[in-house]
């Protein structure tokens, strides 16, 4: 039981002279909740229809729940549950008999199938609900019946491409919280593609890819903590007396951002009580002091160059239908 | 997102090897989608029964007239009744087979092929899904075979059901073959249009099939539909009271050259065909997916 759900090795896939997916190395825990960032054209998708047995490598090998994604490709369906991008469910057919068809077409035991997906129903909160057509659902609510949809078969490891992409706030982090809630209760790997920041703070560890490889690999923490400096900024009744004290009593170059004093230094709450009494010392009136960690969006930059804001933008809703097609392929 | 939170009792379900069972268990609840699908939608089903109605009765009686002076004792009515099975099994069931379009375009195709479950049984499953409604459907027309001097023979009834079940069949398959590349809901009516028509107006559904023009003759006897068809012709016939002329004149059968083709091989080739376009559409959904 000790395998890697999810273990990559030399990974490869090109089509015709483009190389999307340039070689990458990856193990995913069991248990673990694993977000995999990149932006668009990264290759995400691809190792993602790869592992979910959609497409096939050009070289390398990928193995999940301890089965080769190739060789095996029945038996990885079987162990693995769905969640793509795109909506895929029937509309005229109710929420249960959308999760009915699944289970028959997963061969879920009969006996246990509608305990089961009343289980799955009441995890995602949409059991009241089971008997009106998926049509009459909402956006979040088709999310949701399709996370439960993926659980149905008890799948060991759950695979979610951009599953909150196209929602409104508080619907993306109701989504993350059943997610979550499912985390504490099941033993189950959830392997997640995902534009937001704040969503990638939820998951164990992340991994960034970036032009077919992966370029940072770690948990959130630790990937923050390479970057380095946190950022202190300080509101003062005399800027210019500030910046001049900063440098004159710790050698640190002050700047101003959006009309506050900003400075970076790689322990920020450590830092603070000094800056207090130095400017204090100083004669600088101090009125707020804020210290900020680096952030995943600093992160992301740090090893691609653009922002995860940028790149949820250029994945916006208006290349969806195209993303659709391509998918459809 | 304010339901109750319950207790998560966790039960896995066990998920069973690739087998027999397993597909036979995915095609059905494939088929049972339709069925589903076909309930829910019964405007659809009275709408496509307008077209196979005009061809029997007015066209039927509108022609009729033209000829009712040339001295058979065969009424184009009845003349044209199983043609018209025909026609309404071809449209019910090549819309059938293309609705899978619609799947791709609503992402529910993704669903399906994605599960641990071969792509022949989905598309047996809904192949005979798309049979079965359209054998319903004949079911309707059938009743109406006392108003155009068609007896109401069971025997006769049950033969007409299996051979309309297996035209559907093909038919079916056909259609899932040609939407397989289908990208996009507009393209599939043109579909129709340039493939189904052709198909229907080439099977002597419509006019017998004795002392055609060589190149009808070879069209028709090129076109799959042909060999669905004239096995429902000869069915009909054969509980007719008609001389031995107007048979030869109204149900010749098929001839290769001298050679009549018996209604086995009909139904032989039938079978076959239905193969042979089965197979295609798993090899360029596979290749497409």
């Amino acid at each position: 039981m000790d395998e890697p759900a999810v273990s990559v090795r030399g990974l490869v896939k090109r089509y015709g002279d483009v190389e999307a997916v340039r070689g990458i190395d990856l193990e995913v825990a069991r248990g673990e909740t694993f977000g995999f960032l990149g932006p668009n054209g990264a290759g995400k998708s691809t190792t993602i229809n790869i592992l979910c047995t959609l497409v096939e490598p050009t070289a390398g090998e990928a193995a999940v729940a301890g089965l080769d994604v190739v060789r095996d490709r029945a038996a990885v369906r079987r162990r693995i549950g769905l969640v793509f991008q795109e909506p895929t469910l029937d509309g005229p057919m109710s929420g249960e008999q959308n999760l009915r068809f699944h289970g028959e077409l997963y061969g879920v035991d009969r006996r246990t199938a509608a305990a089961r997906r009343e289980e799955v129903l009441r995890t995602v909160g949409l059991f009241e609900r089971r008997k009106d057509p998926v049509s009459t659902y909402s956006g979040g609510m088709r999310r949701r019946l399709e996370i439960a949809r993926g659980l149905l078969h008890s799948p060991q490891v759950l695979f979610l491409d951009e599953p909150t992409i196209g929602l409104d706030p508080q619907t993306r982090a109701s989504i993350w919280n059943y997610l979550a809630r499912l985390h504490e209760t099941q033993p189950i790997t959830v392997f997640v593609t995902t534009h937001y920041m704040d969503e990638a703070e939820n998951c164990d560890r992340i991994a960034i890819m970036n032009e077919g490889r992966i370029v940072a690999l770690d948990t959130p923490e630790a990937l923050k903590a390479q970057v380095g400096a946190d950022r202190v900024v300080v509101a003062t009744g005399d800027d210019d007396a500030a910046i001049a004290a900063v440098r004159r009593e710790f050698g640190l170059e002050a700047g101003m951002h959006e009309g506050a004093v900003t400075i970076s230094v790689p322990d920020g709450a450590g830092f603070v009580p000094r800056l207090f009494a130095a400017l204090t010392a100083a004669g600088v009136d101090v009125r707020s002091v804020s210290v900020t960690r680096p952030s995943l969006d600093d992160v992301f930059l740090a090893h691609t160059g653009t922002t995860l804001r940028d790149a949820e933008r250029s994945a916006g809703p208006s290349l969806h239908p195209m993303a659709m097609r391509m998918r459809g392929r | 997102m304010t339901e109750l939170r319950e207790p998560l009792r966790v039960e896995a379900v066990r998920v069973p090897e690739s087998g027999l069972a397993t597909e036979a268990r995915a095609a059905a609840v494939v088929w049972q989608r339709e069925m589903i699908r076909f309930v829910k939608d019964r405007a659809r089903i009275l709408s496509s029964l307008a077209q196979p109605l005009l061809f029997l009765f007015v066209l039927g009686s509108g022609l009729g007239s033209l000829l009712g002076s040339s001295g058979s004792g065969v009424a184009l009515p009845t003349f044209l009744f199983p043609g018209v099975l025909a026609i309404s099994v071809l449209f019910t069931a090549a819309f059938s087979g293309i609705s899978i379009v619609w799947d791709r375009e609503f992402g529910f195709l993704r669903e399906m092929l994605v599960a641990p479950v071969s792509t022949t049984s989905i598309l047996v499953g809904k192949a005979v899904g798309g049979s079965t409604v359209a054998t319903l459907q004949c079911l309707l027309l059938l009743a109406l075979a006392g108003l155009v001097g068609v007896p109401y023979d069971p025997l006769m009834f049950l033969e007409l059901l299996v051979l309309i079940f297996l035209m559907a069949f093909m038919i079916c398959c056909l259609g899932l073959m040609l939407a397989a590349r289908l990208k996009q809901v507009q393209t599939a009516m043109p579909m129709v249009q340039l493939i189904i028509t052709p198909l229907m107006f080439l099977s002597g559904a419509l006019f017998p099939l004795g002392n055609l023009p060589t190149w009808l003759t070879v069209l028709t006897h090129v076109n799959p539909m042909t060999y669905a068809v004239e096995p429902l012709r000869h069915v009909v016939f054969s509980r007719l009271d008609v001389s031995a002329a107007d048979l030869a004149r109204y149900d010749p059968g098929i001839r290769w050259g001298s050679f009549l083709v018996p209604t086995w091989l009909e139904i032989l080739l039938t079978i076959g065909f239905s193969a042979l376009l089965l197979a295609l559409a798993v090899t360029r959904f596979r290749r497409t997916e």
